[in-house]
């Protein structure tokens, strides 16, 4: 009896101090780099036991309301925040590039393979211009495919989502009507088409409706097996989606100070040109048990964590870029 | 004082403090969904409520769509549910053998329990192609989310309908067939007319389970904020806008006419139970 007393005693005297030192931070925001932060946060924590990062995906206008309010310790987004959203903010809040995604446009119809699809046709499509699948400008650029004599049925997320900024930001780069009328955000008044709630709505309704076309991130559309459009570039090719294209976009990028740029659109033979990057917003003063944490978990992210993106699909930072992240990240407090 | 009185007040005190909760908690939330949406109506004014453009880009908002959508969308329910509500409870109560009408009433409270996501997605891969196997164009649309709704709210009306028609009395009901009258007789002659201020009871219950439904509702409607004539098009309702874009509204107008949207779904459910409670207060005054 009194040995067991004894070793509970031992337990709790050596349990304490670990219980006490175990950190834990705090984050939230966009949904689309969910599955890479996630896979990040768990392997950090196998290299800093005493460390606990709780990330939640609830979006990137989420994530920007919660870091703005500071009831989060870092917030996450795929589109970066306006002039307007960063005068709000009390303090500086920097936009940490962590990954690459890329939008497609995903598609249903019989026994067409490659299908292949300008800028300018993907608005029209979208604004209600083109309407059916045998359209002159469709045809055009895909001589021989059998597109079928139907109506096109838009398909676009119903969610604000951070997939529907970069989508939206690429067709008022090559639309000026787009930009006009219909303008970017994470969510937009759309002209035509259905709305599905999530990747998995979206997909939902292209994979069962026949002749739709509507837009998932790539990396859904390769673990679904849907069929995906390759997208004519600045430089006048025609790209599939994949890592290398979606790094190419971001090679060609002339990167800002501050990070926020947009790379849809990119420059390059080879870049695929509905690509973004997203990023993790840190303040740069922290408290001062928090600062140093963030700043060592982004060290790992630069060096470690870039080598687990390939596997999920995401395609890693340019070494340019990666050297100039790891130069900013010194700033935070 | 005796200390029974004295506890006898104390009781009284601490249970009209629980039905004050009740309405505390009522009057918050609507005090809350005004504060929030406070700089909607000043913007648009009651004009949010009739106008039909819904653009957070340019931070124009107008609640008319949805509030089309919510009220098409759960009249289309109750005008499949009802019938079938009521004729499943008649034959529960009246005609089947006792043995049946149990297992059968189990059914039904198991198909009350169902989760809404969970019809929702029957209604993704069940319901969505057989429509278009029908002819809607998108399988999605306005007439999708009423059979849905009427899915969801079929139970309440069917077990509330059987238990208000096992109270009629039986006497009422062996007079008449004593006079010779038929089963379908007493139905029409005794037993609704009997029931029917607990039908009415039962039909706003679920009109308001279907206006304020959310889940199932957004993955069958279509989420196009239009207001088409065609039952076979896409629409939205006002619980599948907020549910939507509330987590990625960046700006505050957005935020603000999210909530606003909120606060008219609330009042409409109100003026529906009340519409409710005035309409049991007349039939009861009558019957």
């Amino acid at each position: 009896m009194k040995r067991t007393l004894n070793l509970i005693t031992v337990a709790v005297l050596l349990a304490a101090p670990a219980a006490a030192q175990m950190k834990t931070l705090n984050g939230a925001g966009a949904t689309f780099p969910y599955p890479i932060y996630s896979k990040w946060f768990d392997e950090y924590h196998k290299v800093k036991p005493d460390l606990q990062i709780n990330y939640q995906s609830i979006g990137s206008g989420g994530g920007i309301r919660q870091i703005t309010e500071r009831t989060v310790d870092f917030g996450a987004t795929d589109g970066p925040m306006s002039n307007q959203q960063q005068f709000k903010v009390d303090g500086k809040i920097l936009h940490i590039p962590t990954v690459l995604g890329a939008v497609v446009p995903a598609y249903n119809l019989k026994g067409v393979e490659n299908l292949k699809l300008s800028g300018s046709v993907l608005a029209d499509i979208f604004l209600g211009k083109i309407t059916r699948w045998t359209d002159p400008a469709i045809a055009k650029l895909n001589e021989g495919a059998a597109l079928p004599d139907a109506p096109i049925t838009v398909v676009h997320r119903s969610d604000g989502s951070g997939t529907t900024y970069c989508w939206v930001d690429y067709l008022s780069k090559v639309s000026s009507e787009w930009k006009k009328n219909v303008g970017v955000a994470t969510a937009v008044n759309w002209p035509v088409g259905l709305g599905g709630k999530g990747n998995e709505g979206v997909t939902g309704l292209v994979k069962q409706t026949p002749n739709a076309l509507g837009y998932v991130e790539l990396i859904y559309a390769k673990q679904n097996d849907i069929a995906y459009a390759s997208v004519q570039n600045k430089a006048g090719k025609f790209v599939k989606a994949s890592i290398e294209s979606v790094t190419a976009a971001a090679a060609g990028a002339v990167m800002p100070k501050d990070y926020r740029v947009s790379i849809t659109d990119a420059a390059g033979e080879t870049a695929y040109p509905i690509s973004t990057f997203t990023w993790l917003l840190i303040y740069e003063k922290n408290s001062s048990d928090k600062g140093p944490v963030l700043k060592d978990f982004l060290r790992w992210m630069l060096k470690d964590g870039q080598a687990m993106t390939g596997a999920l699909g995401y395609a890693s930072l340019p070494g340019s870029v990666n050297a100039m992240v790891a130069k900013t990240i010194e700033a935070i407090k | 004082m005796s200390a029974e009185r004295t506890g006898d007040r104390l009781f009284r005190a601490a249970t009209a403090g629980f039905a004050g909760i009740i309405l505390l908690a009522a009057a918050a939330l609507a005090w809350q969904l005004a504060r929030e949406s406070a700089a909607t109506w000043k913007t648009f004014g009651p004009a949010f409520l009739w106008t039909s453009t819904w653009d957070p880009v340019n931070e124009v908002f107008g609640a008319l769509p949805f509030l089309y959508g919510t009220a098409i969308s759960s009249f289309l329910a109750l005008l499949i549910a009802v019938p079938l509500g009521v004729g499943a409870a008649v034959f529960l109560t009246e005609l089947a053998p006792q043995r049946l009408a149990d297992s059968l009433m189990f059914a039904v409270e198991l198909l009350a329990a169902v989760p809404s996501v969970i019809l929702g997605l029957m209604g993704i891969f069940i319901l969505v192609p057989a429509m278009r196997a029908l002819g809607s164009p998108y399988g999605v649309g306005m007439l999708t989310a009423g059979l849905i709704l009427s899915f969801m709210i079929l139970p309440y009306i069917t077990t509330i309908t059987r238990e208000v028609l096992l109270t009629v009395p039986r006497p009422l009901k062996e007079a008449m067939y004593a006079l010779g009258a038929t089963r379908w007789e007493v139905v029409r002659g005794v037993s609704l007319p009997f029931a029917r201020s607990g039908i009415v009871g039962a039909v706003f219950l679920s009109l308001g389970r279907a206006l304020g439904e959310t889940m199932a509702v957004t993955m069958v409607i279509g989420n196009t904020p239009k207001m088409s004539a065609s039952l076979f098009d896409p629409g939205y309702s006002m619980a599948a806008v907020i549910a939507n874009e509330l987590a990625e509204a960046a700006s505050d107008a957005h935020l603000s006419a999210l909530v606003a949207i909120g606060l008219t779904l609330m009042a409409v459910t109100v003026v529906v139970n009340g519409a409710a409670r005035l309409m049991l207060d007349h039939l009861g005054a009558r019957g």
